[in-house]
């Protein structure tokens, strides 16, 4: 029996979301062998508390960081969706969102803070920069697109993108977390390095 | 177009301590490097070949201005006189032109590459160098290095090799960035501590160098315009503005009175959202947060007229080659005019919130303390320079669209400290909108665009335009030989100063007000790094 799940946001229905097919794929590589009853009901809960109390690192280059301060002001106000605590150190993060033209000089600084990241930690490529150069993308020292160096789970278009921009690609995650196996199965299976000797 | 005079590397330092002393030019506005290519059979016999330099000064006493240029045919080893012991601001400019051309500088005690990782091959400003062939994604971490060679002229005329230090060995440098919530942005600071106490602030940036200036040279004139907006983010009105004004001057043409009005209309406005982002940010980085709310809230209007008329919220890309990009919305002008009474009704808010708190007085009065000479030698203008005593709007000193038409009071403050920093920004707020005010009714008719060739060509030539943005003086220099791309295009970044003077402001007070005094800087880092 395939198992199914249709991760629900509130006020927005499952099939408003673009790009449902992606997220059902994930469901399936990670339900391949089943999922037990127990383990799988409590998989639910804890992902229905990690979706809400998602804490972004504070982490700006440039232009988009200003749309994401405004994100967090009083208009927009993403508290309301469970990302108002915005860390200064990435020890405490779950998300970091890739704001802004990620430089040659700046690459090792950004891989480094991904590492420095606790799992389970996401990544959100926000902009055109970020997600392959955007703008800059003949320039000599411009990294043309972020995934190059992490892996991304989601990619938000816009130079800058606007602040429901931003929300709906902070929702497609909180979708995504919502689909995953906390216990049973890895969250997220990282590359073992081999140690050069 | 620019009168440039042509000094030989040898007799530069004495024309220069001449312009200095005699003429009173103690204002270092622009350095910029240039590479003029190697010479060739059918140059003209007054062109100007090789690496150089161009110096813009002004006296800030009889505001009389002159431009000059060095160059030198050497391109295995460019060596050039220094003139950062005239102007201080030289030091770091000097650092940057080395970075870029590879001209060493003899007499400047710091050659370290200032934008560019240290393992960086070439000189990617150079016409002939390929950056992306030798410097591939380096993913391994960056070695700070703290030794510098500087190359010391001996009075016999040989040139002698000297190994200087940033920091000693005994030294106690602490890192601050370049992800630090209160460097707002990729600043790096080293800081050398005792205690407590700062002793030495040294810069690292180049951390959101995009190369703009570089790409541009392979960009026809209407592409280069879209990425002003994206150099300082809060400023790109003014910056846009800049670069069209410069181009419109090189070609010769005249735009309406209506465009010059919606020009200065949205200019002051960039200036107000820009000073909400300074008052939120400088709050924040004492630790208030509803002040942030505030400018954040107040801001939102202002987004909402751009976003009605040009169609985006931070880029707006409104100002074109000839004029504007699309007419005003119907309802631009009724919303000015609320934006207006509204504005003036709740400033106090701010006042009561903030100014008058008795924590951020005692944070900001006597601290960071920087004297008129201090800000001219550094060249830090905006509300950094008017906060000590200096005179330096741009509106006022050399008035472009509309500023000599409307009443307004260059604000300036003699006490230089952050408070006073702080209160150039606030009551600038209320002159702009009192800019606007005088202006919003009186819109005349006509068109919003002047017809230009689909394809703009300058003429051959040099042109700088400046316009005061919303942190100090922006300028564009250009240097066109005739084609439809700029043979050079440079930005006179503001807030390359005012990074370049934090240590003089920072030494011997607290490490805790270093934030206090950045935040009353109001610096933007892509705009520093381009």
């Amino acid at each position: 029996m395939e198992i199914t799940k249709k991760p629900k946001i509130k006020d927005i229905p499952y099939d408003e979301f673009n790009d449902n097919d992606s997220l059902q794929k994930i469901v399936r590589e990670l339900h391949e062998g089943g999922s037990n009853v127990a383990i799988g009901v409590l998989d639910d809960i804890i992902n229905w508390g990690r979706g809400y109390s998602l804490w972004p690192l504070s982490f700006a280059t440039s232009c988009c960081g200003i749309e994401f301060m405004a994100l967090a002001a009083a208009r927009y106000d993403m508290a309301r969706f469970g990302f108002e605590v915005a860390r200064s150190s990435p020890r405490q993060a779950d998300v970091i969102l890739v704001n802004g033209t990620i430089t040659n000089k700046m690459a090792p600084v950004l891989k480094r803070l991904y590492d420095e990241m606790a799992d389970p930690k996401y990544v959100i490529a926000i902009g055109g920069c970020a997600i392959a150069g955007g703008p800059f993308v003949k320039s000599y020292h411009v990294v043309k697109g972020v995934d190059k160096i992490l892996p991304v789970d989601v990619y938000v278009p816009g130079c800058p993108p606007r602040p429901e921009a931003f929300f709906y690609g902070l929702m497609q995650l909180q979708r995504k977390v919502k689909v995953e196996k906390f216990f049973g199965g890895v969250n997220k299976k990282e590359k073992k390095e081999k140690s050069e000797e | 177009m620019e009168d440039i005079k042509y000094i030989e590397p040898a007799s530069l330092r004495d024309e220069m301590l001449h312009l200095r002393n005699e003429k009173k030019m103690d204002f270092l506005r622009s350095l910029i490097g240039m590479d003029w290519g190697v010479p060739t059979e059918g140059d003209a016999p007054d062109s100007t070949r090789g690496l150089g330099v161009v110096y813009f000064l002004e006296s800030t006493e009889t505001h009389e201005r002159t431009t000059v240029k060095t160059s030198t045919l050497d391109r295995e080893h460019p060596e050039l006189p220094t003139v950062s012991d005239i102007w201080k601001t030289a030091k770091l400019n000097e650092r940057e032109v080395f970075d870029f051309f590879g001209i060493v500088f003899v007499g400047n005690d710091d050659m370290r590459r200032i934008f560019l990782r240290n393992d960086w091959v070439g000189y990617p400003m150079r016409k002939d160098d390929e950056p992306e062939k030798e410097n591939p994604l380096r993913m391994d971490n960056e070695e700070t290095v703290d030794e510098t060679t500087e190359v010391e002229l001996n009075p016999d005329g040989t040139i002698k090799d000297k190994e200087n230090l940033v920091f000693k060995d005994e030294e106690y440098v602490i890192n601050i960035g370049p992800q630090h919530p209160s460097t707002h942005g990729v600043l790096r600071l080293r800081v050398s501590i005792e205690g407590e106490t700062i002793k030495k602030i040294d810069p690292v940036l180049g951390y959101i160098h995009r190369g703009i200036e570089k790409m541009n040279e392979s960009m026809t004139y209407p592409q280069t315009l879209s990425l002003t907006d994206r150099l300082d983010y809060f400023a790109g009105m003014q910056s846009r503005h800049a670069l069209c004004m410069c181009i419109e001057k090189a070609m010769g043409l005249e735009v309406s009175d209506r465009i010059q009005y919606i020009r200065t209309i949205m200019d002051e406005l960039q200036r107000i959202s820009s000073h909400f982002v300074f008052y939120a940010c400088l709050a924040m980085d004492i630790g208030a947060t509803t002040p942030w709310f505030f400018g954040f809230r107040d801001r939102e209007k202002i987004m909402d007229i751009f976003e009605e008329t040009c169609g985006g919220r931070l880029m707006t890309h409104y100002n074109v080659i000839g004029g504007v990009q699309y007419d005003i919305h119907p309802n631009f002008v009724k919303r000015v005019k609320e934006f207006i009474p509204y504005m003036r009704g709740i400033i106090h808010e701010y006042h009561d919130l903030f100014t008058d708190n008795i924590i951020a007085q005692n944070r900001m009065k006597g601290v960071g303390y920087l004297s008129k000479e201090d800000v001219i030698a550094f060249g830090a203008t905006g509300g950094t320079g008017r906060g000590s005593g200096w005179h330096c709007d741009v509106r006022k000193r050399i008035p472009y669209a509309l500023y000599d038409k409307v009443n307004f009071k260059e604000i300036t403050y003699n006490e230089g400290d952050s408070f006073a920093r702080y209160m150039v920004r606030m009551d600038e707020i209320m002159e702009s909108l009192k800019i606007i005010e005088q202006l919003i009714d009186n819109i005349p008719e006509g068109d919003f665009r002047v017809k230009t060739k689909p394809i703009i060509k300058v003429p051959e030539g040099s042109y700088y335009q400046a316009v005061e943005a919303s942190r100090g003086e922006f300028g564009v220099f250009l240097e066109s030989h005739g084609d439809k791309y700029p043979y050079r295009l440079h930005y006179r970044s503001t807030g390359l100063p005012l990074v370049d003077i934090l240590d003089t402001a920072c030494r011997g007070l607290k490490i805790a007000d270093l934030m206090t005094i950045g935040g009353s800087f109001d610096y933007v880092i892509p705009d520093i790094d381009r």
